[in-house]
């Protein structure tokens, strides 16, 4: 998030919500969100294609064709423009590339946009009048956006609107993307990604190359790696041969499970360190067991940047080992020697190579926690990010075009079905299946169905159905609700007994960001007889 | 009627409350016109001088009330109580029978005082046909243009007695469970949807004609110099004529049973008074002669009240009739605040007992405490009030508890 | 600047304190039930009330604006008196079950009944009987435990927004419930158990913990929740090496996200920690079939032959996945074993899934 949390509570005057259902899978912002709409009159926009709970509370609510998100931002752009909605001076002043915006969008009319997206022209002028009006406009987003071969374009998109408006660099404000996972923030600022050191340096830049090898006193790869996508189907093509898994689940997370398995079972060795026996241990060669988080010292990294501690609360289990001293154990067998005392101890080492976190301790972050970037001990840390200038200086527009999803419905799979989550499910389901109560409340994955499209399909409320792609089929529970409309059905991926990841496609992913397109494939539902 | 001294019931009977003409023939309207003349401020301060208090049971003085008002962008409203949920209590029903124009036309001035353009009246639901009435009579009101640009809507109560708390009142007009608020802030401040809002009894308003048209002096001259003005009254119980009266505010208690009243009924023997509705205190024969305004019964540990006077004779039994009360409080204390919800409960179980013969001096002991708690620690007025019969009987007729004290 | 006297004590504080934390500035401490910081307030409890020279009535401190040449006295007979009383009204109906309660230790009503020396009470009469069934998994309600202070209901509101449940009947009969007197899971209940949290006494209470532990035998480790991006804080509660609960601590210099508030999953997802179906032992494949290895084997294993693809086929046929769950010094340790010790950038997470 480029903005705090805090500030969608109090700071906000309008908050525009695309793809992401935050009261059930951000609880504690959806909360925060509710409170400022209740209590100081916050104004709230939603686009999403199901009519989620914060719809309900919504000034405007947009449901959209899922995968045309680009044409509806698009078109709230041109009605802003239009209409001299636009913030002209952050515009000429903070950015660059606005008038290859402005062509592009020009043919976007609320009219045309309509009809693409499904939703009221009225609408995306409403929707675009609040957002572009509002003194301090936050734009929040999730998988929803992201999840689509077009990802990178949906989020360049969104990045457009809030400079066209000057929603960036106050309080209040921001592009603000909901991350998924605790950690998910950390592991990227850590480097746990194929084309970038900790702190997002670059692995092809030289310098930046230069700078590890001396830190860690060894020679390294120039090149950049390959992402979790796509090295499934490296794996699948034989051309990678082990596999080390921390504490992630695969064959239920990623695309087309079918693929992902056949491709896990073409490994020479696959290693999986978790704390449970998932669907991907069963698979692997060695299995390590790990700890929870219960059981470890550390930290983690929130959406909003906020580095915070984790504590070490009981013992672990049998033999089960620090996941940091299992790594220790292998990088020194592996032939690189290191030791640490505790985490801490890797905190420091941390501080050192990744300048945003450079000004963080344990001791400082005892309590509270801090916003990176922190370049110092003196430093107070970041909440808003871009408050004067952008990390590139100007703030770069891209002009983008509308483009269909990767597969669309036709004959034979006439419906959209997109995935996602509950909220008392989390992922995979390895930690939240097994914690009692939440899986007693809900027990089993269903397919959310329209009214109408449920009649059609002479389909109950509870009755079993089978849902159907080009990659498999799982059957499961209907749950028939007014939430979506007739074109669209809707299913969760905790669940392995029918794992939504069996329906999904790994054919194409988004080309820059190797996302997958969870929110838009075609599928069938069926009664079963 | 000799002894009395109508005004606000001088034409009863004799022009038709539903029709302002009707009530501009006989000098209507006219304290309205005065009032829009007026500066606000010297509005205030005459109706200040008058000495008129509130004749819903807190005796507050009227002007000063209004004078809280703060005058800022927001909307300000007129409310009129008119809940009316004392048993034995319909003297607002009355007024409103005999004179709805003179209700309207002091929420009117109420309105210009406090530069208020809305007023609600808020009758209790057993009311249907009032409601009727009094629409019918706002309607001719505005016709005929004396209400000018204030408008007045009637809103239908939830039939619970709490809800003529003002605080709760506000609550249930605004469509919340009817539950008091606690005080401060003040419904002059913030009131209905939190804005200011005048909250008065329906008599108090229909005094404001008069005072306007005879001048605050010649309502303060009007019986009891500290509460002056006259006082609707409604008889009920054991006496000969039970009906309702107006009467100057320093009427005697005892003229009150025995001239308006006519004595008691049967030409049995007096035995207690209970003044001002269920949470009044029952005042003995030898309390008789005290004046009827709020400060002298005040003094004598009583309270006018609405004005209801009820009359026993020889033959009540005290002790039942204070356990039927407690009954009532303990089903009509809303549950909001403890020593009001859980205490109305225990004093019902008390006075049970006690009436069933089953008590000791232990439990009486218990009810005093209790009522004591009641009444400093209730967070409105009928937690507060709830005990008052308890303690007035205790005290004054303890001899009918030692009876059936085992 | 006002000026009072709070037992004794001149004491100065800004127009529009409230004579609660007046009271509090001035040392004294103040007995409420209803009053919660967080919340809008209620003024019903009444235990706050003092007594303020010259007012006939006493004066629940928590909604009274301080005034100017107040003389304030927090513990005086006639404060007792009340309080002690509004405690053996609730006592007289409360389901007295101390013995077994989850919540002793935490219990205002235990807490201040101990410190007003009441043992039972003097009104004890019929005592209310609300049912109890509510077969949802996280919440049990007994409300036959509870004192009616409304912060249920004030934080189903104001913190969630869920505004699941509220107050239903009058009188004594009052009570909270949801609109149509169900189940919690009928109702626009999403299960945060921030009633939970702000419920003074043993009526509303966490199923995952029950009979676990209570408040006196467990510590309590501030830690972040394992779940979602947002990063709220959290506490495990921890008896005898085991988490037996969450509790959440609602300052916000140890909450900053969401002083306290938690969801379903933060509040009562925690039980997989000693979930039977940990692994315990590393396990290497051998024909198909797991079996128990030892440290030294499995990790030797392992690393000889990723060595040997290293050897074989190079670094770069070798990957890793990192976590979005694991903490920030084990995914930099990972991409550093990837990068360093095999050689490699293919070290990616889970992040766009
Ligand atoms: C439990 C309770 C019931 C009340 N019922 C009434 C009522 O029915 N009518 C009324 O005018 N005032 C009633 N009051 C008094 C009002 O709260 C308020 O003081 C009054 O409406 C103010 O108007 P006044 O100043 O003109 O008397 C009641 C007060 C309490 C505590
Ligand atoms: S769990 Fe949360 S939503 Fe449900 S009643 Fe309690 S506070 Fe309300
Ligand atoms: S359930 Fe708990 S929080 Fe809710 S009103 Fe009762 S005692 Fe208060
Ligand atoms: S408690 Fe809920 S909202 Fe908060 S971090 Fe955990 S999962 Fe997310």
């Amino acid at each position: 998030m480029t903005n705090s949390i805090g500030e969608l509570g109090t700071d906000a005057t309008a908050i525009f919500l695309i793809g992401t259902n935050t009261t059930e899978n951000h609880p504690v912002i959806g909360y925060k969100i509710k409170k400022n709409v209740r209590e100081n009159g916050a104004k709230l926009v939603v686009a999403d294609p199901r009519r989620i709970d914060l719809a309900e509370m919504a000034d405007v609510y947009m449901q959209f064709r899922p995968g045309t998100d680009v044409a509806l931002l698009n078109g709230m752009m041109n009605v802003i423009i239009n209409e001299g909605l636009m913030d002209k001076e952050f515009v000429e002043n903070r950015t660059e590339g606005f008038e290859a915006v402005k062509q592009v969008v020009e043919k976007y009319t609320p009219e045309m946009v309509s009809v693409i997206t499904g939703v009221p022209a009225e609408d995306i002028k409403k929707a675009a009048r609040i957002y572009a009006e509002a003194e301090a406009g936050s734009l929040c987003y999730a998988m929803g956006l992201t999840q689509h071969t077009t990802g990178t374009d949906n989020v360049k998109s969104a990045c457009n609107l809030a400079m066209l408006t000057g929603n960036l660099g106050r309080p209040g404000t921001g592009v603000n993307p909901l991350r998924g996972q605790n950690n998910v923030q950390g592991a990227c600022d850590m480097g746990a990604l194929p084309v970038s050191y900790p702190a997002y340096q670059a692995v092809s830049a030289d310098a930046n190359r230069e700078k590890f090898e001396q830190a860690w006193g060894v020679k390294l790869s120039p090149n950049n790696g390959c992402t979790l996508t796509a090295a499934i189907n490296k794996a699948h093509h034989g051309e990678l041969k082990g596999l080390y898994v921390l504490g992630e689940n695969p064959v239920l997370s990623d695309p087309d499970s079918h693929h992902v398995i056949e491709a896990l079972e073409k490994l020479d060795l696959l290693i999986v360190q978790d704390i449970f026996l998932t669907e991907t241990a069963q698979l692997a060669d060695v299995v390590l067991p790990g700890v929870t988080w219960a059981e470890k010292d550390g930290t983690f990294s929130n959406t909003e940047r906020r580095v915070q501690r984790v504590r070490k609360a009981v013992s672990s289990p049998g033999d089960a080992r620090q996941d940091w001293e299992i790594l220790v154990d292998m990088t020194n067998r592996l032939g690189y020697a290191c030791s640490y005392d505790s985490p801490e101890d890797i905190f420091e080492e941390i501080r050192k190579v990744t300048p945003s976190y450079a000004g963080i301790t344990y001791a400082r972050i005892d309590q509270t926690g801090l916003h990176w970037p922190c370049p110092n001990e003196e430093h107070p840390g970041t909440p808003i990010l871009h408050a004067e200038k952008f990390s590139r200086g100007l703030g770069l527009f891209h002009a983008i075009e509308f483009q269909e999803a990767f597969e669309l419905p036709d004959e034979e799979y006439p419906l959209i079905l997109s995935t996602g989550r509950s909220l008392f499910h989390y992922h995979t389901g390895t930690m939240t299946r097994k914690a009692v109560a939440l899986d007693v409340h809900q027990p089993e994955n269903v397919v959310q169905v329209s009214p109408n499209k449920a009649a059609e399909l002479g389909i109950i409320d509870g009755e079993k159905v089978r849902l159907t792609t080009r990659r498999g089929s799982i059957e499961l529970k209907a749950q028939v609700t007014d939430i979506l409309n007739d074109q669209v059905v809707f299913t969760f991926f905790h669940f392995s007994e029918a794992s939504a990841n069996v329906l999904t496609q790994a054919e194409k992913l988004d080309p820059v960001a190797g996302i997958p397109e969870y929110k838009v494939c075609a599928a069938r539902l069926e009664k079963i007889v | 009627m000799a002894e009395e001294q109508r005004v606000i019931l001088e034409y009863a009977d004799k022009i038709d409350p539903k029709k302002a003409d009707d009530y501009i023939k006989v000098g209507g309207y006219k304290g309205l016109e005065k009032a829009r003349s007026m500066d606000r401020k010297a509005l205030i301060d005459e109706v200040k001088k008058s000495g008129l208090r509130g004749r819903g049971g807190a005796g507050f003085n009227a002007g000063m009330k209004w004078s809280f008002v703060p005058i800022k962008d927001e909307d300000r409203y007129v409310v009129c109580n008119f809940d009316e949920g004392e048993p034995g209590t319909y003297k607002d029903r009355i007024i409103c029978e005999k004179n709805a124009q003179a209700l309207l036309e002091g929420m009117a001035i109420c309105g210009a005082a406090i530069a208020s353009k809305q007023g609600y009246i808020y009758c209790r639901g057993e009311y249907p046909f009032v409601v009727k009435m009094l629409r019918e009579a706002i309607k001719s009101a505005k016709d005929s243009g004396a209400l000018g640009d204030f408008d007045i809507e009637v809103r239908m109560g939830a039939g619970a007695y709490v809800c003529g708390e003002e605080t709760a009142l506000i609550e249930s007009i605004e469509g919340h469970r009817g539950e008091p608020r606690f005080k401060p802030p003040f419904p002059g401040v913030a009131g209905l949807w939190a804005q200011p809002t005048v909250v008065n009894n329906v008599e108090t308003f229909a005094c404001l004609p008069y005072i306007m048209t005879n001048g605050a002096d010649w309502f303060a001259g009007i019986g009891a110099a500290k509460y002056p003005g006259t006082k609707v009254l409604t008889l009920t119980g054991d006496v000969e004529n039970a009906t309702y009266f107006e009467v100057p505010t320093n009427y005697m208690l005892r003229d009150v049973v025995y001239k308006l009243g006519g004595g008691v009924k049967g030409g049995k023997k007096f035995k207690a008074v209970q003044v001002g509705g269920t949470s009044g205190a029952f005042i003995p024969e030898q309390n008789l002669d005290t004046q009827i305004d709020f400060d002298s019964m005040s003094a004598i540990g009583a309270a006018l009240g609405s004005g209801a006077v009820f009359v026993m004779d020889e033959t009540r039994d005290i002790v039942d009739i204070v356990t039927r009360i407690s009954k009532f409080f303990e089903h009509e204390s809303c549950g909001k605040c403890n020593p009001c919800r859980e205490g109305t409960w225990r004093c019902r179980e008390i006075m049970e007992k006690i009436n069933a013969g089953k008590a000791s001096q232990k439990d009486i002991d218990n009810l005093m405490l209790l009522s004591r708690v009641m009444k400093n620690a209730a967070l409105c007025g009928l937690g507060q009030a709830a005990p008052i019969p308890i303690d007035s009987t205790l005290e004054h007729f303890g001899y009918e508890y030692s009876r059936k004290i085992v | 600047m006002l000026k009072l006297t709070i037992n004794g004590q001149e004491i100065e504080v800004p127009k529009g304190t409230m004579l609660l934390s007046a009271c509090q500035q001035a040392g004294a401490d103040i007995p409420t039930f209803c009053y919660d910081p967080d919340l809008k307030l209620a003024g019903s409890c009444r235990m706050c009330v003092v007594e303020v020279e010259g007012r006939r009535n006493l004066l629940a401190s928590c909604v009274t604006p301080c005034e100017n040449n107040m003389v304030v006295s927090t513990e005086s007979d006639r404060t007792t008196e009340a309080r002690k009383v509004i405690l053996e009204l609730l006592l007289a109906r409360h389901k007295v079950e101390c013995m077994t309660c989850e919540k002793v230790g935490m219990c205002k009503l235990q807490d201040y009944c101990y410190r007003y020396g009441v043992k039972d009470s003097r009104f004890a009469g019929e005592k209310g009987h609300f049912a109890m069934e509510d077969p949802n998994p996280f919440i049990e309600r007994d409300y036959d435990k509870c004192i009616m202070c409304t912060r249920c209901v004030r934080a189903c509101e104001e913190i969630t927004g869920a505004q699941a449940i509220n107050v239903k009947e009058r009188g004594h009969h009052a009570k909270i419930s949801t609109i149509f007197d169900g189940k919690l899971a009928d109702s626009t209940c999403v299960f945060c158990g921030q009633c939970i949290m702000v419920c003074p006494v043993g009526a509303l209470t966490s199923k995952v913990s029950m009979g676990k532990g209570r408040s006196m035998e467990y510590d309590r480790v501030l830690t972040t929740c394992t779940y979602c991006g947002t990063g709220c804080t959290l506490e495990l509660n921890v008896k005898d090496d085991q988490v037996v609960g969450v509790t959440s601590n609602r300052d916000a210099t140890y909450s900053p996200v969401n002083k306290g508030a938690l969801c379903v999953k933060g509040r009562f997802g925690w039980d997989f920690i000693h979930s039977p179906e940990r692994l315990t032992t590393p396990l290497i494949k051998e024909n198909g079939q797991f079996r128990p290895a030892s440290w030294e084997e499995a990790m030797d294993f392992a690393a000889n032959k990723l060595k040997a693809i290293k050897e074989k086929d190079g670094p770069d046929s070798i990957a890793m996945f990192s976590s979005a769950r694991v903490t920030n010094e084990e995914n930099y340790l990972a991409q550093k074993m990837m990068r360093a010790a095999i050689g490699t950038n293919n070290v990616d997470h889970c992040a766009r899934l």
